[in-house]
């Protein structure tokens, strides 16, 4: 499915303007705003990561490392040396993208396993830095005082006009990767899916669209992470641990990692069970987690946004 | 006196090395078989060595069972979990590929974390050490008779195995399998009971690691991450697929380990296998002991 309807895009984008409004009439979900923050920050590395998995077809395991990256690198440059947000993020998404690059072009040369594994092993070795290096980050004790955001002296101190400023991010990646997909970088990556050697037979550098893609996606998570860091104005380790790279992996195995509108729905429905649903199970909420990625991945490859095809195809027959 | 001290501490990182590196070895050749028959790298392996590790504890501690049943039913046990993970996680998906099989072992993998995080707890456990605690001193470095133990059913472990692969019926129907599925289907073998019996063998011999090293460095219920990953690393260093290989793999990267967190910084001791991980993937990615020949022809 290459070509994006725009209809459902439109009704999707209403739908979070009205958002905060209806969640403000209505005292049992009046905290949803908050949680759909959250849900915004994870669907901007989760559109990222559905690029690279579902369309181009590698695996990485440790996005919570670039995201991690992108929080830190914020955190430290205003917490301690008191610089501007915007360009601290802007340095964050330059370093991101450098590091991309640097641990990109070996790794994605390597197929399969080879390459989740590698990609493991980066983001565990970020987070023993994160933990060791207490001088720059706090060690496991985190590190707080991080300023919220403002834009020519408009604050965005509220939850209601955080969320705004999250979801403007989101709808910018989203449109910004629909078109990579129905460009012909778009039908590059399908064809380096479908077949490496195949599409480099028919011209397709398949090396450098993979590194772009990756550093895109990097890129991606990394402002997320930013947006994270001046939102709850505190980072710890814990937040950019190997689980938290799994989730991002449920989140895109749960909505559909052949679809964009898979990333948005993975991520949304993920946040919620974990932010609000499951508190239920506490810590067990693992297993759910395991159990649902495992009925996925066995009974509904295509993800929820393969649902609509699979009805359509029994009315159809 | 000053210089003799520090050559005997540099003989206690390379003992607590090899020791270590053991284990990682055990986690390596479970790898290896699963990945030669099946082309499948399992992400759960380190949780069947948490498993061996937990499930010991159970029957040897709170059961009360002596030492020489409470082996075997735990790795009984273990095996049994193996199979199972193959008939719920493997064997159900339609549409095999990289991706899913991948998803499909870590979905797993957490799965299994999470049972033993259910019926454990977070604590770590402890197992008395199979003949007691009484270190032996060698040329000023203090050996534990468990790390004796540990060397010793790798070698065991080795020796059965290699046994195994390359005398028995069973065993060489396996190795057919890994030469080329089809082919030995053709000829009669039951490709999918060989896969069964493959993640079966790679279980056991994860609860043998997990149950040996326990003693030593307890053992609680997320441990198998870390162990699967160095394990992996030992297998990759030593060239996927390759026995030998495994052995050789494991025990530099628990050398690596071991020295690092002696001479650099203890803090960073699980970055430096991880390290040569990536350096190895990177560089040789065929490993030591491995062929590009081989990786080549291999689907995944």
């Amino acid at each position: 499915m290459l070509r994006i309807a725009k209809l459902p895009i439109a009704i999707f984008a209403l739908f979070i303007i009205v958002f905060p409004w209806i969640a403000r009439h209505i005292p049992a979900i009046d905290h949803y705003t908050d949680i759909m923050v959250f849900a915004g920050i994870y669907c901007l590395i989760t559109i990222g990561l559905s690029l690279l998995m579902g369309y181009a077809g590698q695996i990485s395991i440790g996005h919570a490392a670039f995201f991690g990256i992108g929080a830190y690198i914020s955190a430290i440059l205003t917490a301690t040396y008191g610089l501007n947000p915007w360009a601290c993020m802007l340095v964050a998404m330059f370093i991101t993208a450098l590091i991309a690059l640097l641990v990109g072009t070996p790794s994605l040369k390597l197929k399969g396993h080879y390459l989740a594994m590698a990609t493991l092993a980066f983001g565990i070795i970020i987070f023993i830095i994160f933990n060791e290096e207490a001088e720059w980050t706090g060690g496991p004790d985190g590190m707080s005082g991080i300023p919220g955001l403002s834009l020519f002296g408009f604050e965005f101190d509220t939850v209601e006009k955080y969320f705004y400023l999250v979801w403007c991010f989101v709808f910018a990646a989203f449109i910004f990767t629909a078109n990579i997909i129905q460009s012909g970088t778009g039908r590059a990556l399908r064809a380096i899916h479908t077949s490496e050697l195949a599409a480099s037979a028919m011209g397709v550098d398949v090396s450098r669209f993979k590194i772009l893609i990756f550093g895109y996606s990097a890129v991606l998570a990394s402002v997320a992470g930013s947006l994270y860091a001046h939102y709850i104005n505190f980072v710890n380790p814990s937040t950019f641990d190997l689980f938290f790279s799994i989730k991002l992996l449920i989140m895109i195995a749960l909505g559909g990692m052949h679809n964009i509108w898979g990333a948005i729905i993975g991520a949304g429905l993920i946040t919620f069970l974990s932010y609000e649903w499951l508190h239920f199970f506490e810590e067990f909420e693992v297993i759910v987690y395991g159990a649902i990625l495992l009925l996925v991945t066995i009974f509904l490859p295509q993800g929820l946004a393969g649902v609509p095809g699979i009805v359509k195809g029994w009315f159809r027959s | 006196m000053e210089k003799i001290t520090f050559a005997s501490q540099l003989l206690q990182y390379l003992i607590t090395g090899l020791t270590v590196g053991s284990v990682y070895a055990m986690v390596a050749v479970g790898f290896n078989i699963i990945y030669n028959v099946t082309e499948i790298i399992n992400f759960a392996q380190g949780e069947f060595v948490m498993l061996g590790g937990l499930i010991m504890v159970f029957f040897h501690v709170a059961v009360g069972l002596p030492l020489i049943l409470a082996f075997p039913a735990t790795v009984i046990l273990v095996t049994l979990v193996g199979m199972l993970l193959d008939r719920m996680a493997i064997r159900p998906i339609r549409r095999p590929s990289v991706l899913t099989l991948i998803i499909a072992t870590i979905a797993a993998s957490i799965l299994i974390k999470g049972a033993a995080m259910f019926i454990w707890g977070k604590d770590p456990y402890d197992l008395p050490a199979f003949s007691g605690r009484n270190p032996i001193t060698f040329l000023g470095a203090v050996i534990q008779p468990q790390y004796l133990w540990v060397i010793g059913f790798l070698i065991i472990t080795v020796i059965t195995l290699s046994i195994f692969f390359n005398r028995t019926i069973i065993g060489k129907a396996m190795t057919a399998c890994a030469d080329n599925a089809d082919a030995a289907s053709l000829v009669g073998i039951n490709v999918k009971q060989m896969i069964l019996l493959s993640f079966a063998l790679s279980a056991g011999i994860g609860a043998v690691a997990g149950i040996t090293v326990t003693p030593i460095s307890l053992m609680e219920y997320d441990r198998g991450v870390m162990l699967a990953i160095k394990g992996f690393g030992a297998a990759i260093l030593g060239g996927l697929g390759s026995f030998p290989g495994a052995i050789l793999g494991g025990l530099i990267i628990g050398s690596i380990e071991s020295f690092g967190a002696g001479l650099i910084s203890s803090g960073y001791k699980d970055a430096f296998a991880l390290l040569v991980l990536i350096a190895v993937l990177f560089f040789k990615p065929s490993g030591i002991l491995g062929s590009i020949e081989i990786s080549k022809i291999k689907r995944f």
